[in-house]
C-alpha cells in the first residue's frame, strides 16, 4: 500500500495476523484472526489492546495556553484541574464541528489527542490562531487498553494506575520509559490510553498481551464498541455540518462558557451555539433501534411514515451490536421526533423498515468515576 | 460440487441444487449478522441479486447462479446467521433451486478450478 504511514506496531500487527487496511493515511489493523465479533466481546468481558498511534498527539505550551485554546474550543479549559482531562470540540464560524479532541492539563502545558484524519488541519488551525507554541509529538505511539480487566493488567506494569479516576492523567516512569497515561477511552468500558516512545511501544504491547486477559483488537471492533457506547465518530456523527447542540454535545460546553458565564462565548460560531444552548436546535442526534436483525448503516434515510415522500433525517452510524445482540444506529431527526420511543422508518434496499428512537448509550458505561 | 465466480457453491440434491457461499467468501465477509433470503417459489434469473448478507463490516449481494425457481430457503439463518461462518458448506446453505437448464451447471467451475481462481 503506497504512501501509507505505519505505526511503531506495524510489524507486531503482522505477526499477530492482522488484516491491514488504509485508514486516515495509515495502514491499520481492522481485525485480527478472531474477527470483529469476538474482539468486541472480549473487550467487554476482559480487555482489548488497541493501537491508536495514528491519532495526533499535540502539546500546547505557554502560561496562557488554556486561555488561548479557549478561543478555538468551547469547553472550559482555564477551569480544567491539573492532571485532569476533558472532552472538547474545535468549532468553526458557522457553529459546525471541525474535530473532537481530548485536552489534558499537565501543569505547565496542555496535552491534546486529536483524530487522525483531522490532525494536520487541527495543527494548522492552532498554529494560525494561537500565539503560543504548538508542538506535534511524532515520536510516540498511543496504545489503548480497554475493558474490565484493564486496571489489573496495567497495574502490574505501571503500579499506581489503580488510584486514577476516569479522566485523570499522569506522567510517570516505567520499565518502558516515560509513559503518559489517561484513564479514558472510546469503548464505554473502563480503561487507559498510554502514550509511549515509539522505540518502547512494541515491548509495552507485548508485555500487555502477555496477560491471558488481553487480546489485540482492531478498528472494526473499535467502531462497534464506540457505537454501542453512544460515542461519536468524527466524519460520521459530527462534522462541519452539525452543531454541538444538535449533536447532543452541550455537556462539553461548561456553564462558564455559556450565556451569563464569566467567560461566555469567545469561540468560533459562538453566536449560533450560544443561541442553540438557550433556545434548542431544530434537530437532534438520537439513538435508533431497528426492528429485526438487518443493520441500518450510515446514510440510511429516515421517514416519519411508510409512505412519506421526504425523509426527516438520516442515519450517521449503524451496525450490528455484538453485546446487545441486535442492530444499533445513531442519526439525526427533527427535535419533535427525538423523544425516546418515537417510531420512524429507515429505508434499506428500497424497503421501509421500522426503527425506534432510543436512549444512548445502548450499553451502560463502566467508567471508574 | 460446482462453484461460481461469485464464490457460490451448488450441490445436487435430487433434482434440485442447494446453494451457499464458500469458506473463502465467508472468511472475507467476516462475522455474518443478517441474511435476507429470496421468497420461496420465486422465479429468478442468472445474476439477479437475490440474497443480501450483512456482516459486521459490509452488506453484500449474492446473485442467482443460473435461471430457475427457488424451492426452499434456509429458515435457520433468520435466527442463526452465524451458521454462514461456522459451516458455510453445510448448515449455512442459503436456498435450494430448480434450475431451468440443469446442463448449465456442468459448465460451472469444479473445485480445482475454483481453488485456482482464489489462490
Amino acid at each position: 500500500m503506497p504512501d501509507l504511514k505505519r505505526t511503531a506496531l506495524y510489524e507486531l500487527h503482522q505477526e499477530l495476523g492482522a488484516k491491514m487496511v488504509p485508514f486516515a493515511g495509515y495502514e491499520m489493523p481492522v481485525q485480527y484472526p478472531p474477527g470483529v465479533m469476538k474482539e468486541h466481546l472480549h473487550t467487554r468481558r476482559a480487555a482489548g489492546l488497541f493501537d491508536v498511534s495514528h491519532m495526533g498527539q499535540v502539546i500546547v505550551r505557554g502560561a496562557d495556553a488554556a486561555a488561548q485554546l479557549e478561543t478555538l474550543v468551547p469547553a472550559s479549559l482555564a477551569g480544567l484541574g491539573e492532571s485532569r482531562q476533558r472532552y472538547g470540540l474545535f468549532t468553526n464560524d458557522d457553529g459546525g464541528i471541525l474535530d473532537d479532541l481530548m485536552i489534558a492539563n499537565r501543569g505547565d502545558h496542555l496535552f491534546l489527542v486529536v483524530n487522525a484524519a483531522c490532525k494536520d488541519a487541527d495543527i494548522a488551525h492552532m498554529r494560525a490562531n494561537l500565539s503560543c507554541p504548538v508542538e506535534v509529538v511524532d515520536d510516540r505511539a498511543l496504545l489503548a487498553l480497554q475493558g474490565p480487566a484493564a486496571e489489573a493488567v496495567l497495574t502490574d506494569i505501571v503500579p499506581g494506575v489503580s488510584a486514577m479516576r476516569f479522566m485523570d492523567v499522569i506522567v510517570t516512569d516505567s520499565a518502558f520509559g516515560e509513559v503518559w497515561i489517561s484513564r479514558s477511552g472510546y469503548t464505554g468500558e473502563d480503561g487507559f490510553e498510554v502514550s509511549v516512545a515509539d522505540d518502547q511501544a512494541v515491548a509495552l504491547a507485548r508485555a500487555l498481551l502477555a496477560s491471558d486477559d488481553v487480546e489485540p483488537v482492531g478498528l472494526g471492533a473499535r467502531d462497534s464498541l464506540r457505537l454501542e457506547a453512544g460515542l461519536y465518530l468524527y466524519g460520521n456523527d459530527i462534522d462541519t455540518g452539525t452543531s454541538p447542540v444538535e449533536a447532543g454535545l452541550s455537556w462539553s460546553i461548561q456553564k462558564v462558557r455559556r450565556t451569563g458565564g464569566d467567560r461566555a462565548g469567545g469561540f468560533p460560531g459562538a453566536e449560533r451555539i450560544l443561541s442553540e444552548l438557550d433556545n434548542g436546535a431544530s434537530r437532534r442526534r438520537v439513538g435508533l433501534l431497528p426492528e429485526g436483525r438487518a443493520p441500518m448503516r450510515d446514510g440510511t434515510p429516515l421517514f416519519d411514515s411508510e409512505t412519506a415522500d421526504k425523509p426527516v433525517g438520516h442515519v450517521t452510524s449503524g451496525a450490528f451490536g455484538p453485546t446487545v445482540e441486535r442492530p444499533v444506529s445513531m442519526g439525526y431527526v427533527p427535535t419533535a421526533m427525538a423523544e425516546t420511543g418515537t417510531r420512524l422508518f429507515g429505508e434499506v434496499r428500497g424497503k421501509r423498515m421500522p426503527v425506534t428512537v432510543a436512549d444512548l448509550p445502548f450499553t451502560p458505561a463502566n467508567f471508574k468515576r | 460440487m460446482k462453484f461460481t465466480e461469485e464464490h457460490e457453491w451448488l450441490r445436487a440434491d435430487g433434482d434440485v441444487f442447494v446453494v451457499g457461499i464458500t469458506e473463502y467468501a465467508a472468511e472475507q465477509l467476516g462475522d455474518v449478522v443478517f441474511v435476507e433470503l429470496p421468497e420461496d417459489g420465486s422465479d429468478v434469473k442468472k445474476d439477479d441479486e437475490i440474497v443480501v448478507i450483512e456482516s459486521v463490516k459490509v452488506a453484500s449481494d449474492i446473485k442467482a447462479p443460473l435461471d430457475g425457481t427457488i424451492v426452499a430457503v434456509n429458515e435457520k439463518l433468520a435466527d442463526a446467521p452465524a451458521l454462514v461462518n461456522e459451516d458455510p458448506l453445510g448448515e449455512g446453505w442459503f436456498f435450494k433451486m430448480r434450475i431451468d437448464d440443469a446442463s448449465a451447471v456442468e459448465a460451472l467451475m469444479d473445485e480445482a478450478a475454483y481453488k485456482a481462481m482464489i489462490s
